[in-house]
């Protein structure tokens, strides 16, 4: 755009990401998706209502349309690109499909990304705390039942791993 | 209660196959029609009016094309081929220009280089408007005496309907009101298309997700003035539809204003946007009047259903039929006099949702089987054991049941499904009614339980000449499949493979794109495409497995009639040759197409009487909740649901399902309302339209009835619509149970309970 | 247009001084929906993310400062889970996980909603708001520092830098009435605070007035009818009558999330509910 005067850097996925020519206001969801090409955060309600969007940005995970693009220089982003490569899926990704949370898909990343995390940062948590730590993330499909099954396929398969 | 098939089968039918697009959506590297992107690719946006009604006195573009990056601003008057469109009757302008008769109705479009130039354009247009008072209630809109806001008139259709003996009476007599609030379909994946226009100007290709491919190439081609093979349409990832895919929303717009800038345009809707940018489910009034005999059997009933439809048609037509059609519920009902209306009116459109129309009616009988109950003394569960429809019986359309008709069955095994434990000191805050709220305890809470049975049609209905295409090629022991399905998540793409592996013994089977380069496959609604596309591809499958099994037998000097496909083995019935089917079809390459249709429907007459659909498919649901009597807050604590399906195709994603369909019903039932006053749409966001969280799901219990429908391809009936439809009355059902509140109408809403 | 990222609390006042129509920018989860729906377009923007003084946390033995960057996550269950229990129990109704980890308790005064969910636990505990400028620093009780329906006292030149939470002992807690078990704005809630030592109680109601509504009348009434030195229950009466005078003191207006009628009611239910909490 004509008015746009910022000139920024983003370490996505540990690499630099160099912005040029864009409008303050625009969000991170934004420059992700349309300046950058990581078009796995998705945006669906623009006031994180959703969690679509989900990134991790210094290990929380926060709304990428929440965030302004600008301000989050010098911080560590993690997009759900970075999680995995394309040919070795995660155990989270993988229990998402074995167990059916994949319907139309669009909640899908957001929803990776927010399990990620939450397994990251509590590795058995109960059906409750489950439900609350995925309860910012709405998904329209499949009604949360396959989810939930495929973040406790992923609790016990890890925790079969470990014993 | 899950069905799953676990062992290391080959994916055929009757197995959860896994989606083949299902890494690729974890990854996020699946392309939503969201994620396309083009190089010198411009932005699209609409403007849309902020009244309800008001007739345009002028439109001044001139400040808003003078901003630096704006390439265009289109109106009503730069559209080069029919001036409206509708998927029934075209009766809404792809931009309006004499009046607007809906907040969020589209008046002008512009391309631009950024989304936020876009968004200065449109406020740079200056439309000066003439308020009108907006007509926004049904009644007004039946009362001949209000002025038509539509040269079409105010009132879409009335269906009358008469069956059996009009003046038929029982020993009581059970009326009811009932009400159901607007809900909206809200897909996750928000309206979006690029559309890219040839180098000559005369054609347009254009990457949208929609329900309908087809569809939407012959409206767009009309209002382009376009040849319909000019308008190439391929299918976008689609982002969850449920009905509101179904009308035109940005696809002429997109196409417009690329042929007009010469260059790849992206038009993307907000979330606000698209509360106004498609069409929602039929907010209405229902009243009906059972007569029944003492012991509780229904002798005949009376009624009405007011339904509107808001400013343009849309599919209200066929909402209202299907509405009427299904007003007895899944029960016995020799004798009927019911009338069905819907109207015009300057609140937002509605048309096609989950459900279409029988959510609305099934509110209205399931309430009343309830009272019905009461009043003769006995259980939910047993007046509707009583009613059951069985197979050869009618609706009160005088059309038979032919078909399996596993009402009664559906009910006992939804019975025999087992009850949540009751409430404990040890049940979490975060599991009560409140939830993260903290406001409930324990001795708040009472808790109810409540019934729902329906009987939904599948296909369309009333004489559609409904057909289905797909192309099968089977080279080197690889498939192919070729169709227009869209694939909105509902996971036909499993099925298609599931039914090529089983039909031709393959194990690769390759999709290709889906586009209009090959025939129709009919609409992704409807709960039709297992049955259509399905039927089409097993077609295809099939044509192809012949040619095979000619070539096969021509070469070994065999009877074609003597083989069949063991696994992925081509087998002689009568003799020793097993040759696999990738070996057979080495340097072949075999092409069939195949096209599915139904059996023919019928209109109905003027008493509402004819075979108009053309099967059925019955579902019950009990719903356990709990609820904060003094603050009326609820939590859905169980469903537990018997489903008539035909034959379990895959179990996995028949499951996924039954669970989606069920928590958009409990969003119905509790939360979940657009709020409409005077024609302004009060929550048009997602901060303020409410949508069930992982926190509000409740544990589902389901059963799979597997009867095989003679009358279906693969013996399976779909499955979309049914677990949405009767599990909203038996929440509401399970609150009035908790309650002893008369609840009227859904969503039902906190003060409804203890104010 | 521009966006400045100062590293220090003395930067960030220098900017704002200099810049005093330019918007603060904390967790954005406030100012971000401003700007997606374009009901604010941002010209300067001065980002709080790196000023580290706002991120500081002390506990001063009678009262807790915490910096007003804090993000809501660490008062729901992360390292400052114990400063207020009401508090906790707020922060954990905010929105969801991912705007917990980003909004913040100062935007949360900044933006000062009649809905605010850790707003009426503030009020209930007569916190201090403690503003900085270039000038120095002023601490406003919360009481003074709420105006009305986001409007609050902050001068165009000041950083709210911290809260002040007294320290209080005896049962605290926050309820919140929403349609939704998660995830939702309030219709209706309400914080109480029992200070047995002082024998009284605070009682504070959010989205039921164009502010926080502060409930003084019934506070006195119940000091003078009930026992508060002590947490032994009281009698349905005292209860029903509380939250009759509680519903009395509310103010609330009929919108599109709920009506004026339902909120009072409700309002007179949590109040009724926190004291039986509270005395038991």
């Amino acid at each position: 755009m004509s008015t746009s005067s910022e000139i920024y850097s983003l370490r996505i996925n540990g690499k630099e990401q160099h912005v040029k020519d864009s409008w303050i206001g625009e969000s991170l969801l934004y420059v992700l998706r349309e300046r950058l090409g990581f078009m796995g955060a998705k945006g669906a309600c623009e006031q994180g209502e959703c969690g679509s969007c989900t990134v991790l940005i210094n290990n929380d995970a926060v709304c990428s349309c929440l965030v302004m693009a600008a301000s989050a220089i010098d911080t560590d982003i993690t997009t759900v690109e970075g999680l995995s490569t394309q040919e070795n899926p995660t155990d989270i990704q993988q229990a998402f499909v074995t167990e059916g949370a994949v319907q139309c898909g669009f909640c899908t990343p957001g929803l990776i990304v927010a399990v990620h995390h939450l397994l990251e940062s509590n590795p058995s948590p109960s059906e409750i705390e489950v439900k609350e730590a995925l309860s910012g993330n709405i998904c329209r499909c499949t009604g949360y039942g396959r989810i939930f099954s495929a973040v406790q396929l992923v609790i016990s398969q890890r925790e079969k791993s470990v014993s | 209660m899950s069905t799953r098939t676990t062992s290391k089968q080959r994916d055929v039918l009757g197995v959860s196959a896994l989606r083949p697009d299902g890494i690729a959506k974890t990854q996020g590297t699946f392309s939503f029609s969201s994620d396309y992107t083009a190089d010198n690719m411009l932005w699209g946006a609409t403007l849309r009016s902020p009244h309800p009604y008001a007739r345009i006195i002028s439109i001044d573009i001139s400040e808003a094309i003078k901003i630096a990056g704006v390439e265009t601003v289109l109106l009503a008057s730069d559209v080069p081929g029919k001036a409206t469109y509708g998927l029934i009757s075209s009766d809404q302008p792809v931009f309006a220009s004499e009046f607007v008769r809906y907040m969020g109705e589209s008046i002008a479009a512009v391309a631009a280089d950024h989304p936020e130039t876009c968004r200065r354009a449109l406020d740079a247009i200056v439309v000066h408007y003439e308020v009108l008072t907006p007509l926004t209630s049904i009644e007004d809109a039946l009362n001949p005496n209000t002025p038509s806001i539509h040269p079409d008139g105010n009132v879409f259709r009335h269906q009358h309907i008469l069956h059996g003996d009009a003046s038929a009476t029982g020993d009581l007599v059970v009326e009811g009101e009932y009400e159901i609030g607007m809900q909206d379909q809200a897909f996750l994946g928000l309206e979006a298309a690029l559309a890219y226009p040839d180098s000559d100007g005369k054609g347009v290709e254009l990457v949208v997700a929609t329900q309908w491919l087809h569809e939407d190439q012959k409206q767009i081609a009309d209002c382009l003035g376009m040849p319909k093979e000019k308008v190439r349409l391929q299918l976008g990832g689609v982002g969850g539809a449920f009905g509101a895919r179904e009308d035109i929303s940005l696809q002429v717009h997109t196409c417009l204003l690329a042929l007009r800038t010469k260059r790849p345009v992206k038009m993307q809707y907000t979330r606000e946007e698209s509360f106004f940018g498609h069409v929602h489910r039929h907010p209405g009034v229902i009243a009906l009047k059972h007569h029944v005999t003492s012991e509780g059997r229904i002798v005949k009933i009376e009624g009405t259903m007011k339904l509107d439809g808001g400013a343009y048609a849309s599919t209200s037509s066929a909402v209202l039929i299907n509405g009427v059609t299904h007003i007895q519920g899944p029960y016995k009902c020799a004798n009927a006099v019911f009338d069905g209306y819907a109207v015009r009116t300057n609140n937002p459109p509605c048309g096609a949702m989950r459900g279409f129309g029988v959510v609305q009616a099934c509110f209205a009988h399931e309430g009343q089987m309830d009272k019905i109950a009461k009043a003769v003394g006995k259980s939910p569960v047993e007046v509707r054991l009583l009613n059951a429809m069985e197979k050869g019986d009618t609706l009160i359309t005088g059309q038979p049941v032919e078909s399996v008709a596993p009402v009664a069955r559906c009910i006992r095994e939804t019975d025999a499904l087992p009850l949540p434990a009751p409430l404990s000191q040890s049940t979490e805050t975060m599991g009560l009614p409140g939830g993260s709220g903290r406001t409930s305890e324990l001795h708040n809470i009472k808790r109810g339980i409540g019934w729902g049975v329906s009987i939904k049609n599948l296909m369309y209905s009333e004489g559609f000449d409904d057909s289905a295409e797909a192309r099968c090629t089977l080279a080197d022991g690889v498939a192919t499949l070729k169709f227009a399905t869209a694939e909105v998540g509902q996971g036909f793409v499993i099925l298609a493979q599931q039914i090529a592996r089983t039909i031709l013994g393959v194990d690769v089977v390759v999709l290709d794109r889906i586009d209009t380069e090959i025939g129709s496959a009919g609409s992704t609604s409807a709960s039709r495409q297992t049955w259509m596309s399905g039927g089409a591809v097993d077609g295809a499958c099939r044509l192809v497995r012949e040619r095979l099994f000619e070539h096969v037998a021509h070469t070994h000097g065999l009877d074609p009639l003597q083989l069949v496909i063991e696994d992925t083995d081509i087998v002689d019935t009568m003799g020793p040759l097993r040759i696999s089917v990738s070996e057979a079809s080495k340097g072949l390459k075999i092409a069939q197409t195949f096209l599915h249709q139904h059996r023919k429907t019928e209109e109905l007459d003027e008493n509402g009487q004819g075979n108009c659909h053309v099967a059925f498919a019955f579902v019950a649901h009990r719903a356990v909740v709990d609820v904060d009597v003094e603050l009326g807050l609820v939590k859905v604590v169980q469903i537990a649901t018997a489903q008539d399906v035909g034959r379990s195709l895959n179990p996995l994603a028949l499951l996924g399902q039954i669970e989606g369909g069920i928590a958009q019903g409990l969003g119905l039932a509790v939360m979940e309302e657009i709020i409409v006053q005077n024609g302004i749409v009060k929550n048009p966001s997602f901060t303020d339209y409410l949508l069930p969280t992982a926190l509000d799901a409740p544990d589902v219990l389901f059963i799979p009835i597997e009867e095989p429908d003679p009358q279906a391809p693969l013996g399976a009936k779909g499955v979309g619509e049914p677990p949405c439809i009767s599990v909203t009355p038996a929440i509401v059902a399970a609150i009035r149970d908790a309650t002893g509140v008369d609840l009227k109408r859904t969503p039902v809403r906190p003060q409804d309970i203890c104010l | 247009m521009t966006i400045f990222s100062p590293r220090s609390l003395a930067e960030a006042l220098q900017v704002i001084h200099e810049h005093p129509t330019a918007r603060l920018l904390a967790g954005g989860t406030d100012t971000m929906v401003e700007i997606n729906f374009r009901h604010f377009e941002p010209t300067d923007i001065i980002s709080l993310r790196y000023v580290t003084e706002l991120q500081a946390f002390a506990d001063q033995g009678h009262n807790f400062r915490v910096g007003a960057a804090i993000p809501y996550k660490e008062f729901e269950n992360g390292s400052y889970a114990h400063v207020s229990r009401a508090l906790s129990e707020a922060a954990r109704t905010v929105g969801s996980p991912q705007i917990r980890a980003a909004g913040t308790i100062g935007g949360n005064l900044g933006t000062c909603s009649p809905a605010g969910d850790t707003l009426p636990v503030l009020s209930a505990l007569d916190a201090q708001v403690e503003l900085a400028s270039v000038n120095g620093v002023r601490t406003l009780s919360i009481h003074d520092f709420m105006l009305g329906v986001k409007r609050n006292a902050r001068a165009a030149n000041e950083i709210i830098s911290a809260i002040h939470i007294p320290n209080i002992d005896g049962y605290q807690g926050y309820a919140k009435v929403g349609v939704r078990n998660a995830m939702v704005i309030s219709i209706a809630s309400a914080c109480l605070v029992h200070d047995p030592k002082n024998k009284r109680v605070a009682l504070a109601l959010g989205a039921v007035g164009p502010t926080i509504i502060r409930c003084r009348d019934s506070e006195v009434w119940l000091g003078e009818n009930a026992d508060l030195s002590t947490s032994a229950p009281l009698s349905p009466e005292v209860l029903e009558e509380f939250a009759r005078r509680v519903s009395s003191e509310a103010r609330p207006i009929t919108d599109h999330r709920s009506t004026a009628e339902y909120r009072t009611h409700a309002v007179g239910v949590l109040a009724q509910r926190l004291l039986k909490r509270a005395m038991q």
